[in-house]
This record gives C-alpha cells, sequence and structure tokens, in this order.
C-alpha cells in the first residue's frame, strides 16, 4: 500500500487519477469494487450533483428514497451506504470532513429554475445539462435520470416541512472519500448553479482522485 | 365413468361462462358508471375508472387531462405508492426532488403540484383528508421485502412497491428504466429536527386524497407497505381508485397564482399543451 499527500491529507492506496474538474463541468468515472474515490472541494462550498450506477447493468441506479430508508436521518455522511434502486449497496462514505450532505434537493435543469428563479435563468447552464451530456456518453438517456446526491450542499427540512438550500457547511480543501462496493459508474456534474447558495454564488473547479483504496 | 365437466371445449366454455358475477373485494366494476357511490357533486356518468386494489395489489390507467383521481383508503391500513408519467411522452415523469424544492416544502397538503422533471405540471392534489403521506422514502423493493418479510415478489404475500409498479410500467409499453422516484399517500412520515424520519401512520379508515391531471397522464398505482412501516407483519388493506371526467386548473383559480413557482409551473405547462394543440 501507498500513502499520497493530497490538498487536505493522505487518500490511501496507489493513486489511479488525480484530475480536476472545471467549475460548471461534467465528469465520469468507472471505478473497480474496492477502489476509492475522494471528491476535494478546493476553493469551498461547491456543490458536486453525482448520481451512480452498476458498470454492468446501468439500470440499478443510485436510488436516493432507497438510500434513506436504511439509515436514520435524511442526510449522507461517513457510514452512508449509497444504494441501487432495488436496495443493493453501490458505495459507502467511508470518510466525511464536511458532516452533512443532500440527496433531497436533486439537480438544477433549466426546466426547474424556470420556476425558481424566473425565465430568464432558461439559457443557464445546469446540472441535468451536464448528467445528460456526460450519460450519453455511456449509453444513457433522460429515463436513466434519478433523484441524486449533492455533495457539499446544505439542504435543511424544518419542523413545518420547509426545505431549502442554504449557506453551505463546507470549506475550502474539505474532502469526502466514497468506496465502491461493486464496480461502478459514477456521474457527476460540478453544479453552476448562480442562482442559490449551493455554490457560494461561484462554481469552483473540484479536484478527484481515485485509489486503489485500503484494500489493495 | 363421470366425465369431469371441464373435459370438452363445451364444458369448459360453460364452466368459464358461468363464473361471471362472482363479488370479491378487491376487483374493478366496469363500467365505472355502475360504481354505487360517486363521490359527492360526482355523477355516475362521468365516472372513468372505479377499482379497488388489494392490499400488495397494483392499478394502472392512461387518463385524460382534467381527469380527477381519487385513492381511497378504506380501512385505515393502504398505502398507495404512486408513478405519474406523461402518457403522450414518458420519458416526463414525476419529480419528487423538484416537487419539494421548488415547493419549499416537503410534506404533502392540499395544493401539492406534482412537477415533472420538465418544469411542468403534472398532477395537482386538489383534496386530502387524510395528511399523512410521504415523498421522501419512495417505495419498496424485492431484496428489503425478503430482508423484512421473507419475501418481495408479485406474486408473493409480501410484494415490494417496485415490482408491482414495473408490471403496471411494463402494460404500458415501459421498463423498469421509466420507474422514477414515487410518492406515496396515507402512510405517514414526519422528519425531526434533526433529520431523522419518524413514521405516523395512517389517519384511520375512510382517508381519500384527489389528484387532478393537468396533462394526459399516466398512473400507476401499488398498494403495500410503507418501507418504514414500523410493524413486523406485512400489513396493508384495500386502496379504492375512482376517476371522473373533469376539468384542469384554469389560471382562474387561485391555486394557478397561489406561489410564484407554481404559477410558472402552470404556465409552463399551458405552454407546452398549447404548442400540442391539447389545451
Amino acid at each position: 500500500m501507498t500513502t499520497t499527500s493530497t490538498a487536505t491529507g493522505t487518500v490511501q492506496g496507489t493513486v489511479l487519477l488525480d484530475t480536476v474538474v472545471p467549475a460548471r463541468g461534467p465528469w465520469s468515472a468507472v471505478l473497480r469494487a474496492g477502489q476509492e474515490l475522494q471528491v476535494i472541494d478546493l476553493e469551498g462550498n461547491q456543490a458536486v450533483d453525482f448520481l451512480l450506477y452498476d458498470a454492468v447493468d446501468p439500470g440499478l441506479r443510485y436510488s436516493a428514497q432507497d438510500t434513506l430508508q436504511a439509515q436514520e436521518t435524511i442526510f449522507l455522511t461517513t457510514g452512508s451506504v449509497l444504494r441501487d434502486c432495488e436496495h443493493g449497496p453501490l458505495m459507502t462514505v467511508v470518510a466525511d470532513e464536511v458532516g452533512r450532505h443532500d440527496t433531497l434537493g436533486g439537480a438544477c435543469s433549466q426546466e426547474s429554475n424556470t420556476l425558481r428563479y424566473g425565465h430568464h435563468t432558461a439559457g443557464q447552464h445546469a446540472c441535468v445539462e451536464n448528467f445528460l451530456a456526460e450519460g450519453s456518453r455511456h449509453g444513457l438517456g433522460k429515463r436513466d435520470l434519478v433523484s441524486n446526491i449533492n455533495w457539499f450542499m446544505n439542504v435543511p427540512v424544518d419542523p413545518d416541512g420547509s426545505l431549502g438550500i442554504v449557506d453551505g457547511l463546507s470549506a475550502p480543501g474539505k474532502s469526502l472519500t466514497l468506496r465502491a462496493e461493486r464496480d461502478v459508474l459514477v456521474l457527476v456534474s460540478n453544479c453552476p448553479q448562480v442562482n442559490n447558495p449551493c455554490n457560494g454564488f461561484d462554481p469552483t473547479p473540484v479536484r478527484m482522485v481515485i485509489t486503489e483504496g485500503q484494500s489493495a | 365413468m363421470n366425465a369431469s365437466p371441464t373435459a370438452t371445449t363445451l364444458g369448459a366454455r360453460q364452466h368459464a361462462r358461468a363464473q361471471e358475477g362472482t363479488v370479491v373485494e378487491a376487483m374493478p366494476t366496469v363500467p365505472a358508471s355502475r360504481w354505487t357511490a360517486p363521490p359527492d357533486g360526482v355523477a355516475a356518468g362521468d365516472l372513468t375508472w372505479a377499482v379497488v386494489v388489494a392490499g400488495g395489489g397494483y392499478a394502472h390507467r392512461s387518463v385524460a387531462r382534467g381527469t380527477h383521481v381519487r385513492l381511497g383508503d378504506l380501512t385505515g391500513d393502504a398505502c398507495a405508492h404512486v408513478l405519474l408519467l406523461r402518457a403522450d411522452e414518458p420519458w416526463e415523469r414525476l419529480n419528487p426532488a423538484d416537487t419539494t424544492k421548488v415547493a419549499w416544502q416537503v410534506y404533502t397538503a392540499a395544493g401539492q403540484l406534482l412537477l415533472s422533471d420538465a418544469g411542468r405540471v403534472l398532477a395537482t392534489v386538489v383534496e386530502d383528508t387524510s395528511g399523512h403521506h410521504d415523498a421522501l422514502f419512495g417505495t419498496t423493493t424485492r431484496a428489503r421485502n425478503e430482508a423484512r418479510y421473507g419475501d418481495g415478489s408479485a406474486q408473493g404475500p409480501s410484494p415490494a412497491g417496485r415490482e408491482l409498479l414495473a408490471l403496471a410500467a411494463a402494460k404500458h409499453g415501459l421498463g423498469r428504466r421509466d420507474v422514477g422516484p414515487t410518492v406515496s399517500f396515507f402512510q405517514g412520515v414526519t422528519v425531526t429536527a434533526d433529520g431523522a424520519p419518524r413514521p405516523t401512520g395512517s389517519a384511520g379508515p375512510g382517508a381519500h386524497v384527489t389528484l387532478r391531471a393537468e396533462v394526459p397522464l399516466l398512473v400507476l398505482v401499488a398498494n403495500t407497505a410503507h418501507p418504514l412501516d414500523p410493524r413486523p407483519a406485512f400489513t396493508c388493506s384495500p386502496l379504492e381508485v375512482l376517476a371522473w371526467r373533469g376539468e384542469p386548473t384554469r389560471p382562474d383559480d387561485p391555486l394557478w397564482t397561489a406561489a410564484p413557482e407554481g404559477r410558472r409551473a402552470f404556465e409552463n405547462t399551458a405552454e407546452h399543451l398549447t404548442a400540442q394543440g391539447i389545451a
């Protein structure tokens, strides 16, 4: 096993990929079972919209609802098992420097932006654009998009049921690490949203590091 | 030797035909206008769908814009897991994340707009006498029901919602990829201040919820125990589904302008339907 320094500490195992996803851009990768993905919020409060699929059968895709059924909180953090639509484990959060992440709020889209902010936002770039574009490179289409994860995004639910995207809890250099429980395809949108505080109104790059994982 | 009454084609036909008229608890009424207890203000002749769905059963129908679909919890342990899709463009379907995010509210109540992934309204909740619903935790899976109850197959004693919805979808030419996140009615879940789910059970017998189709709509309903139902034994009682002809939400309806986000959703929907020549 090797130990590699990153912006914020160490990742375990041989580094297979170390890349920066530009602000507003899509990204995807296939991880083999046991490999780990560290997502580093380089400049702080950058929402990373995230979907994942079984690499062999993408019909087995992330399910926010199954993931929440199997844990005692609506937030994602260390120990959260990211489950597919048949309830099987896809990935596990093995480290988290922020404490809680969202899987209720879904992805921004040009269409939902028109509802939330007005029709002047219809031409703005949005996460669903990234998911559709990057997903199409893997044979995935609109039917394959479902409620996603928003790493580093803060979405509280008030006692009266009010839900909203509010100022983030992350900070420059904070990261989380995911372990693949089987071969998975990861789809990412580095969120381009500028109409709410999920990116501090300033989308920034994020860093992705894939390693062989602690078992390698 | 006495021949079996169904040993011949004639005998088998007579045997089959003699079965008509059997009444069971969970069955459709066809035509729906024969339903004996239409909701107040609804003429029997306007009913287009009347079915009682057994616990562990499912129902599905393509309905016209303006149709009102009333779901009823007959004896207090129904749980209606609902997936809505555009009947004419089924790649547009219910998006519970947008439904809650755009409304700034996770709890379902009368006035809720069930939004698609395309910034449009699929259906509106026009009446709710229950208040015990859930838009966060989805439906059950075969694997999880196997773990909890010993079985999750569609034909077994504790069918998973996803299995039932996959069957309903298949009957409209759709597949498991089309079975996206769902909402459920009649078994409530609240969220504590620190984010923990708390099942609140049902509102008791007789509660109902009415959905109004704002577009040509495919309605898929599985009636099966909620994923967070705390009872160790699978528990689900019959669900009544009644639908009747009606009008969609119009601009002079208070719901159209109840919130700016909702108004824009209605406007987007009207624009889309107008371009298609539907409205």
